[in-house]
């Protein structure tokens, strides 16, 4: 069970460049122009000496230039409302910020959703293992916060581990409160509290345990997320392609979003995120994985960085188990798309008609 | 215009005069508003974690002052429909002070917005224009629901003090409409604040149509308690007199909104407990606490008991027309609903989460020096207000006396 097999294209990248069929949404993000793999690459690549030189120059007098682009950041408009230059500036803008800050050459992508596509997610419970390779590549991908002090550190998949036990012949005659979990206490992040159905605080010798089932859980991309409609000022919303996204510029910390998500998929930056320099990941994205400030909320967006660019996210990827599966929706040879024609497949929380993208079968 | 920088002028003038006791009052609330800038810096660049808040329990203690404080505000309403619906003589005299209640307490909502924030420097994302105002926010119809109250008290009550200070009669044409207007806005506001949180299918404890109505029946006891605190200090500490027929309206208005709330209550009691199915896990742990964790719980046992220890008190007639004995219920309704509304409703709303992690939240040092802050500041800002405007009632501050 290595976690090496690294896919070289999921079936984004096979539908064909410039494909008519129009993304599955009205979300005004696909509306936008599109960019093409080719113009980003040579854009990319034009953009990476000047930053390497900007990087040069700004590593001499860093905290002038964080002022400064801090000072300008505070001023730009929510990002779909910008125009393309404006959305240019605030790139280059972020990537001479963080170059200089993280001390290597950081590239802030800004690919929008592509036509034709609508990402889609299932996950084999009957597979998961439980070994939180996932959540822990998600973290190393993703650039979360991993501090010591309770609420410092993030992680977006949360893998429930549910006992089996909890019908077995032994506990039929038993009603409420019986059986509903295990006590841990404490308080939230450390020690931590107890989960009723199942919980993600547990630390076996081995996975899988004889008498554990596995449910990873992390945003679902609903299809009608009510995160998206609580927002106050938009700043979180719904892509073309079908990922929710957060403008972690625009957020204003009022944590709606989270008092209305059902799945328990976003997380507060209750301080400024802790990123050593040397653990961040470079390649980031502007609605994705690129780093956070303090106060803001933040949540998976399947890694747009890589899933924009064809690459699967980095939970599918390491996955030792092949229980996650990602692809394109619109394409009815991707595996999501054999795997909900085939399989039993069920959403989470169906009840309260969220329409999540996420799906859980089991063979 | 020369009246009006006369009347700013002699207002300033008025309220900045005071006895030693004013002094000191005044005093000991800067010094907790100083308190409370500090601690707002120290949140501002430390971030949240100086708070008790986690991803898991992400609204507390200032989310908890902020839909208290709401219900306040609306309760000023108890003073200014019996005055201009039901032309009560000893209310319309006072009615002004009513709203002078009204725009600090809504004063007070606006800062405890400020001090939930994860970006208050931000906050201007949420205005029309420069910002972005979303229609489908319940947050963005709170925001402007409240300014629009704010302004709406502001102008009713300004004009009004405005024609006793200048002895001009009021014109009734526009006044009369915008104090209707008024009247109804002040039931939006506590409305949608309630929407806020009952909209929300993913917490299972506010997901219910009673709420809107349980926060205005608790806001018109909380508010009305507060309202007939500050008429009996103001009877007893300046020349001006509220009658007593003023105070007993409100003291029923208080009894009865209080009955219905302890009845609302009781419903959502029976209604959870007897399926007690696991949406009623956050009423649970309030009640009696939810494995092993119970925070919370003499909480709640604290608010019923001064809930309902302030309504058998209300009841008894020996009691309710002493003034002298009329501010123990008082306060303990006051205390009740605070707890009751406040923590009480907040908190177990995130207990457990919607995966089902149990964890308890403690509010933290930095919290409650806020939370203190922003009171002063609203009793501060009340003093003065409530000041000038009794200044100006009693004829002390009126155009060409002072010369």
């Amino acid at each position: 069970m290595t976690p090496n097999e690294t896919p070289q294209a999921s079936p984004a990248q096979e539908q064909p460049a410039g494909c008519p069929m129009p993304p599955a949404s009205a979300d005004p993000a696909a509306c936008a122009p599109k960019t093409t793999r080719r113009d980003f690459l040579k854009a990319g690549g034009t953009l990476s000496l000047s930053s390497l030189m900007g990087a040069g120059a700004l590593m001499a007098q860093s905290d002038d230039a964080k002022a400064a682009a801090e000072w300008a950041e505070h001023f730009q408009k929510n990002y779909r409302l910008m125009t393309d230059k404006e959305k240019d500036e605030a790139r280059l803008r972020l990537e001479k910020r963080y170059s200089a800050e993280y001390g290597k050459k950081v590239t802030v992508d800004t690919t929008g959703p592509q036509p034709g596509v609508l990402m889609g997610y299932a996950l084999n419970i009957r597979k998961c293992i439980g070994c939180r390779r996932c959540v822990h590549a998600c973290v190393e991908e993703n650039n979360q916060s991993r501090g010591k002090r309770p609420g410092e550190k993030i992680e977006w998949i949360q893998v429930l581990r549910m006992e089996r036990g909890e019908f077995s012949k032994e506990r039929m005659n038993q009603g409420y409160p019986e059986g509903l979990g295990i006590q841990v206490g404490g308080n939230a992040y450390t020690p931590a509290g107890q989960v009723l159905e199942g919980q993600y605080h547990y630390n076996p010798e081995a996975v899988p345990e004889k008498d554990a089932n596995y449910m990873p859980i992390a945003c679902m991309q609903c299809e009608k997320p009510p995160c998206v409609k609580v927002c106050p000022v938009r700043t979180t919303y719904r892509e073309g392609d079908g990922v929710v996204v957060i403008d972690y510029n625009w957020c204003i910390g009022c944590r709606m979003c989270m008092g209305a998500c059902p799945y328990w998929a976003r997380r507060f930056n209750v301080a400024n995120p802790v990123l050593p320099k040397e653990e961040m990941n470079p390649v980031t994205h502007y609605m994705g994985n690129r780093p956070r400030m303090r106060g803001v909320v933040e949540k998976c967006h399947w890694c747009l960085q890589r899933s924009r660019h064809g690459r699967y996210p980095a939970c599918v990827e390491v996955c030792p188990v092949g229980a996650r599966k990602f692809g394109n929706l619109l394409d009815p040879n991707s595996e999501v798309s054999l795997v909900l024609a085939r399989k039993n497949v069920f959403r989470l929380k169906a009840e309260l008609n969220t329409f999540p993208k996420f799906f859980y079968f089991y063979d | 215009m020369k009246q009006l920088t006369r009347f700013a002028a002699d207002y300033v003038g008025y309220v900045l005069k005071g006895g030693t006791k004013f002094y000191a009052w005044m005093g000991s609330l800067a010094v907790l508003i100083v308190g409370m800038m500090y601690v707002f810096y120290l949140q501002n660049t430390e971030g949240l974690i100086v708070t008790g808040m986690t991803s898991q329990i992400h609204d507390g203690l200032y989310f908890a002052n902020l839909v208290f404080l709401v219900g306040v505000a609306a309760g000023a309403v108890t003073i200014v429909f019996p005055a201009y619906g039901y032309h009560h003589e000893g209310m319309h005299k006072v009615a002004v002070l009513g709203e002078m209640l009204a725009i600090s307490a809504v004063i007070m909502v606006t800062m405890f917005v400020f001090a939930h924030m994860g970006r208050p420097d931000r906050l201007w994302h949420m205005l029309p224009f420069i910002g972005i105002y979303s229609f489908s926010s319940m947050l963005g119809w709170d925001v402007l629901v409240l300014t629009g109250y704010l302004i709406l008290n502001a102008i009713c009550g300004f004009y009004y003090l405005w024609c006793k200070y200048t002895g001009n009669p009021i014109n009734k044409k526009w006044f009369m409409p915008l104090v209707w207007v008024a009247i109804v806005w002040a039931l939006s506001i506590h409305t949608v604040t309630a929407f806020l949180i009952s909209t929300m299918p993913a917490r299972p404890m506010w997901f219910h149509s009673m709420m809107p109505i349980r926060f205005i029946a608790t806001a018109f006891a909380a508010g009305p308690c507060l309202i007939i605190l500050s008429f009996l200090i103001i009877r007893n500490n300046t020349k001006f007199w509220v009658d007593d027929s003023a105070i007993k309206l409100l003291t029923t208005i208080v009894t009865w909104c209080l009955g219905i709330a302890l009845f609302l209550t009781m419903s959502e009691v029976v209604v959870e407990l007897y399926a007690r199915t696991e949406h009623a896990n956050g009423l649970y742990y309030l009640m009696f606490g939810l494995h092993g964790l119970n925070k919370l719980v003499p909480w709640f046992w604290s608010a019923v008991i001064l809930m309902v220890g302030a309504f058998v008190l209300f009841l008894i007639p020996a009691v309710r027309n002493n003034m002298k004995l009329l501010p123990i219920p008082c306060v303990m309704a006051f205390a009740g609903i605070w707890i009751e509304k406040g923590m009480g409703l907040i908190v177990p709303g995130f207990i457990p989460t919607p995966i089902g992690e149990v964890t308890e939240y403690y509010p933290s040092f930095v919290e409650w020096l806020m939370t203190l802050g922003i009171w002063a500041f609203g009793f501060f800002i009340l003093t003065i207000l409530l000041k000038g405007a009794i200044g100006i009632l009693q004829g002390e501050i009126k155009y060409g006396a002072a010369k």
